[in-house]
């Protein structure tokens, strides 16, 4: 085994001559317990990072100086200083956590805690915790608004859409979607919530000013088995152009425009994509596909994929550090 | 490309909240925040005391509750659910003793009218009561009988069944073996006859998906009490003369569906050849070693509820339950015949933490569902293999297909 050392050695010779690194891109590896740092500019790797069992919910925080990740079976969120590119504390998330959202102002985090029927909510400074909502069964995806004030948590059993007050920590709607809801994403401006169901294979558009259904978005392939299209993470360029959906089994990336509500394009990547993550100029996407053991960087503008780099085994999520 | 208008979702929920269930909805106490009274749902679940075979190996358990845990488990989940939607599911659980009648139970359950029951039971107490007048409006899972007449010949409208079928089984252990190229199989059977009607499906199999039966050996010896002291050393001296002789093969399959003798095969089969069929690698719709699609979740779950490992029996009555929770929540409905039209309407399917929703196949009201191929204690695949195709769906390549089926359901 040599990656290892070179990992090292990669790392190493990064921190020594940029202490200030460019971009970076990690990816947490769900069966090997580890993350991977990849260096954005030159998609080498910088470092392997051993995390606690099972880590899936990967993002960055606001000030890019951390990153959280969810280890399920470690029932933990470790916290990678993208500095030392090293876990430098962990917070006490309660059980099983999976996808999480931080607060676009920063300092509060929100846990989906998927074998307890909880959305836990959190101090990202102190790890104290300010509240546990109980939502429905396997809470799985968690959206903040743009502007602070709502938080969506997606339950995979219940079905269910669960929007949470952040001012009062009150659950105050709860929206029916297609079967196994996966991940919520606010639009940039805020107006609606997207919520991806993998099972039911729509995406289900939810205006945020009743709380409504307003639309429904399904997937075709021709000679892809229609079970086999489920839509798993999404991302929206803010330009608000593109809405980019992982869609699993059929190994591939759903281009929607969101402005009409239609897949205009279908991006053939690895095995299995789950989630994915935009570079901080939105001109590059990242993708996790959890079967090839790869990511894929597709270019925004001509929504090719342009290469894959080798990642560990089982990739789950993405998150960028500008 | 199908947006769909969002305004029927909205419109459920709202009526979701409306429905209200007459006489008995007046005896609910308002919950503290004055939520609406909720709609509530009996679900009933009925078995009897058999005599179950004693698993030959000591490291399974021997349990009561086989099943039960499943049902009562996803009444939970449903609740947990139901408490934002209006809804409280209740668990009616009824044992009839091993002498007792099965029908007469039934007839009490169904004397208000249509029930929603999981059928814990034999074949023939299960057609017992599907067959009361009295049942014909009734939903009734058969959570237990692989037994493909019931899917067959012995159809019956007002069941659905979510155990495996034989056929099934054989189907996805085949598709499994043509994989490999594993294609020469030795079948070495009891006497039982389940060992019968499995067989047949293993007959089946092999002729649909190109495999060979060399060589059909019946197991005749009676084991007696299999937990004795010191019983290895007879079955290590009799399973090598009992496999002996037998033409080239590349795997054993053994068919004992009654914890016969099946255990006592592996590694100790005459030729070093893999044992596969209810023992060795099976196919089973639920199994310990699995983890896939949120798998894990469900193991935990279930673990910390009942504190044992979740059976196959276990998920299909789990199954069962929130087939009945789906269909009111997506309908907005919940009497019993509303809850039966969106079963069947292709509008129904239940996620089960297989990656697909599963639905009934309208032909003969099984559940279509990828089954786990799995060893003693990891998974090996699931099947359908791909490469197998269907016109239609591809998890209808496991059991009998619409063309073959046995089954006529009144127009």
């Amino acid at each position: 085994m040599k990656r290892p050392i070179l990992f090292a050695t990669a790392a190493m010779l990064a921190l020594a001559t940029s202490p200030a690194l460019a971009l970076q891109i990690y990816v947490s590896n769900e069966k090997d317990n580890t993350v991977t740092a990849i260096d954005g500019n030159t998609l080498e790797t910088l470092k392997t990072i051993k995390t606690a069992r099972r880590p899936r919910g990967i993002i960055t925080s606001p000030d890019g100086k951390e990153v959280y990740v969810a280890a399920g079976d470690g029932d933990i969120i470790d916290v990678i200083d993208t500095s030392k590119l090293e876990v430098v504390r962990q917070l006490d998330s309660g059980p099983d956590p999976e996808l999480m959202a931080v607060d676009p102002k920063g300092g509060t985090l929100y846990i989906a805690n998927e074998d307890d029927s909880m959305a836990t909510i959190m101090d990202t400074e102190s790890g104290e915790v300010k509240a546990e909502v109980p939502v429905g069964v396997e809470p799985e995806g968690v959206g903040v608004s743009p502007d602070s004030k709502y938080t969506v948590v997606t339950s995979e059993s219940t079905s269910m859409a669960h929007v949470v007050d952040n001012a009062t920590l009150k659950l105050i709607e709860n929206v029916l979607v297609d079967t196994r809801p996966r991940e919520a994403k606010f639009t940039p401006d805020g107006k609606e919530v997207w919520v991806s169901s993998e099972v039911g294979g729509t995406i289900s558009v939810i205006d945020t000013s009743n709380w409504k259904v307003k639309k429904k978005i399904g997937f075709e392939v021709a000679g892809v088995r229609p079970e086999l299209l489920q839509p798993v993470g999404m991302e929206f360029t803010k330009d608000g152009k593109n809405l980019f959906v992982a869609l699993g089994p059929a190994n591939r990336v759903g281009v929607i425009d969101p402005k009409i509500y239609e897949v205009k394009d279908y991006i053939l990547v690895g095995q299995r994509p789950w989630h994915l993550e935009l570079s901080p100029d939105h001109s590059k996407l990242y993708v996790a596909n959890g079967l090839t053991n790869d990511m894929t960087i597709i270019d925004v503008a001509s929504l090719k994929a342009e290469k894959s780099v080798p990642v560990g085994r089982l990739p789950w999520g993405v998150a960028v550090v500008p | 490309m199908r947006p769909i208008d969002g305004a029927a979702v909205a419109a459920l929920l709202a009526l979701l909240v409306l429905i209200g269930f007459g006489a008995r909805a007046a005896d609910e106490t308002p919950a503290a925040d004055a939520k609406p009274p909720a709609v509530k749902i009996a679900i009933h679940y009925l078995t009897k005391e058999y005599e179950e075979p004693v698993p030959l190996s000591l490291v399974d358990p021997i349990l009561k509750d086989n099943g039960l845990q499943g049902a009562r488990l996803a009444i939970q989940d449903n609740n947990k659910s139901g408490q934002l939607l209006g809804q409280e599911y209740e668990l009616v659980e009824d044992t009839v003793p091993a002498d007792g009648d099965v029908a007469a139970k039934a007839k009490e359950i169904l004397k208000d009218g249509p029930a929603i029951i999981i059928a814990d039971l034999e074949a023939k107490d299960l057609l017992a009561v599907a067959d009361l007048p009295e049942a014909k409006d009734s939903i009734i899972f058969n959570i237990r009988s692989g037994d493909d007449r019931l899917r067959g010949e012995d159809c019956r409208f007002n069941v659905f069944h979510i155990a495996p079928t034989w056929s099934m089984r054989a189907d996805a252990l085949a598709q499994y073996l043509i994989w490999k190229k594993w294609n020469k199989w030795f079948v070495l059977k009891g006497v039982a006859p389940s060992d019968q009607d499995y067989d047949a499906a293993v007959k089946r199999a092999a002729g649909r998906f190109g495999g060979k039966v060399v060589e059909e050996r019946e197991y005749k010896f009676d084991t007696a009490n299999p937990r004795t002291d010191s019983g290895h050393q007879q079955i290590q001296t009799q399973m090598p003369e009992v496999t002996q002789g037998a033409p080239e093969h590349d795997v054993l399959w053994v068919v004992d569906t009654v914890e016969h003798f099946g255990e006592y095969v592996p590694y100790r089969d005459y030729d070093p050849r893999p044992v596969v069929g209810t023992q060795g690698l099976i196919a089973v719709a639920w199994h310990r070693s699995y983890e896939q699609y949120a798998g894990t979740q469900m193991q935990h779950r279930f673990e910390r509820f009942a504190k044992r490992v979740m059976t196959e029996r276990d998920y299909s009555a789990w199954i069962a339950v929130r087939a009945v929770g789906e269909a009111v929540t997506r309908s907005g409905k919940s009497d019993v015949a509303d809850i039966r039209a969106y079963i069947l309407s292709d509008a129904f399917t239940v996620a089960a933490f297989k990656g697909e929703g599963l639905s009934f196949r309208s032909w003969d009201h099984q559940l279509r569902q990828p089954l786990l191929i799995t060893g003693a204690r990891s998974l090996v695949s699931m099947s359908p293999q791909e490469g197998f195709l269907h016109p239609k769906n591809l998890t209808d390549t496991l059991g009998y297909d619409e063309p073959e089926t046995k089954c006529k359901f009144p127009k």
